[in-house]
């Protein structure tokens, strides 16, 4: 690692003034995924402002519209424990990496990453969830802009995460044993309002939504209606672990499997 | 260089440390707590796995400045003063929970983690909560039958001996 100082503000103001005192300034979540990015020396930050003693960013809540809303700050077991009111979401959560991970690893980081085959940007997607930020509100469905990519200016925090709770959904992720990301994963929520299915680990721009699949389901919520569909292995990703066309083949297996878990 | 203030079984421990130094450096080479072992550096092995605050955590990938103000729990810290071992090391000594012994430290501290979590875990909850301990001699049923042992279930139907 470079050299780097790093400070542990307590409140998100002396957190956004840190960041923006320098370009080279970086927020730190978890650090489960930003230490080994520094070990390679593929980051070299001036200073790392950690985002783990802000209270006022953790914790999990119901607003006055019934939905979930989860400190940017909050690990991954904290969600898996306490996001009983919406199963599916604390499912996922307790099924990141393994146990030391998710006692770091934040969901404000994943989001922020927002590596093409992590959980949660299927869960905020398929959620049509709202990611708050220091500066703004934004639309999971504006918010990811493909591999490792968003529309998060620099320096800026992600705080919360509000997800609408559905009426039933479910997340089933095909791992990649090695890594245990998923090589693809599925997320299905039904609402009142129609279906959304969102897919992460299969293409090149990143987790996107099946839309073809969505409008199926929205008349018909059950495995059977998607049977006949299928995705092209064009823009898939392709590497040793598995082929475009298996990702693709995938996507409509894990789909099929979390329509049928989530009943 | 900042300075790091915390708990380490029990004890109070500081010492200085830059931006970078990993809080299992701190505990291995400025505490000499060489107990807590690196087995990949890069946050898949889980043989550096200790306690902060209670949670098992990977020290290769927190870094000791965060740990300021914590109470840490490291192998060290798993006997009692006299020397007597923790049921769970108990375990691991009477099945024959390790061969080279490298990953055995943070073993041990996930072992707690999850019995602290849930006392009387199935074999399937072991295995599901070792996923981040990654051993090369022992194929792991052992290790299963240890832990399974420590949280007092009879063990004589699990796994190979
Ligand atoms: C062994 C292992 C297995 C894993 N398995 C999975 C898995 O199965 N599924 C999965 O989804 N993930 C997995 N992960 C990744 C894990 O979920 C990370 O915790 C997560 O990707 C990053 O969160 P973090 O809080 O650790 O962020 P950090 O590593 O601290 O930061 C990541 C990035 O986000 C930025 N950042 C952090 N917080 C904020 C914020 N609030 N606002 C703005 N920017 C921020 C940082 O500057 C950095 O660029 C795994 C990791 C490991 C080590
Ligand atoms: S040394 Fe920390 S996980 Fe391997
Ligand atoms: S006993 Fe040798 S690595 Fe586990």
């Amino acid at each position: 690692m470079y050299a780097f100082d790093i400070e542990r503000p307590t409140t998100l103001a002396d957190a956004v003034k840190l960041l923006a005192a320098s370009d080279e300034n970086q927020a730190l979540g978890g650090g489960q995924t930003l230490i080994p990015t520094l070990k390679q020396r593929l980051a070299m930050p001036e200073v790392l402002v950690s985002l783990t003693a802000i209270d006022e960013i953790k914790g999990i809540s119901e607003d006055d519209e019934g939905r979930l809303c989860i400190g940017a700050a909050t690990t991954h077991a904290e969600v898996a424990a306490g996001a009983g009111k919406y199963p599916a979401l604390a499912a996922l959560a307790g099924n990141i990496g393994d146990p030391a991970v998710r006692n770091r690893g934040t969901i404000g980081g994943s989001l922020a990453n927002n590596d093409p085959s992590a959980c949660y940007p299927a869960a905020a997607l398929g959620s049509g969830a709202i990611i708050v930020t220091n500066t703004r509100e934004i639309a999971a469905d504006d918010y990811f802009e493909g591999m490792f990519a968003t529309v998060l200016d620099e320096g800026e925090i992600i705080t919360e995460v509000k997800f609408p709770v559905p009426e039933k959904a479910a997340y089933m992720k095909f791992e990649q044993p090695a890594s245990r990301f998923a090589l693809v994963g599925a997320f299905v929520a039904k609402y009142a309002d129609g279906v959304r299915v969102a897919v992460t680990g299969a293409s090149e721009e990143g987790v996107f939504r099946w839309s073809e699949a969505e409008a199926a389901l929205g008349s018909n919520f059950s495995p059977d209606a998607i049977e006949r569909l299928s995705l092209s292995g064009d823009g898939m990703i392709s590497d040793l672990h598995g082929s475009g066309e298996y990702r693709a083949h995938l996507v409509g297996v894990m789909t099929k499997r979390a329509v049928a878990a989530a009943g | 260089m900042p300075q790091v203030n915390m708990t380490v079984n029990g004890k109070p421990a500081s010492g200085d440390v830059e931006g970078r130094t990993l809080l299992v450096e701190f505990l291995r080479e400025t505490l000499d707590l060489t107990g807590t072992h690196v087995g990949c550096d890069t946050s898949q092995c889980g043989a550096c796995v200790v306690h902060v605050d209670g949670k098992a955590v990977k020290a290769c990938t927190m870094f000791a400045a965060e740990a300021d103000g914590a109470e840490v729990l490291t192998i060290e810290g798993v006997a009692a003063p006299d020397g007597t071992l923790d049921p769970v090391q108990e375990a691991f000594h009477q099945h024959h929970g390790l061969q080279c012994g490298f990953c055995t430290p943070g073993m041990v501290m996930s072992a707690k983690a999850l019995l602290a979590e849930n006392p009387t875990p199935t074999e399937a909850e072991v295995r599901d909560y070792l996923e981040g301990n990654i051993c090369r001699c022992t194929g792991y049923h052992n290790i299963v039958k240890a832990i399974m042992a420590a949280s007092g279930q009879d063990v004589s139907k699990i796994a190979a001996e």
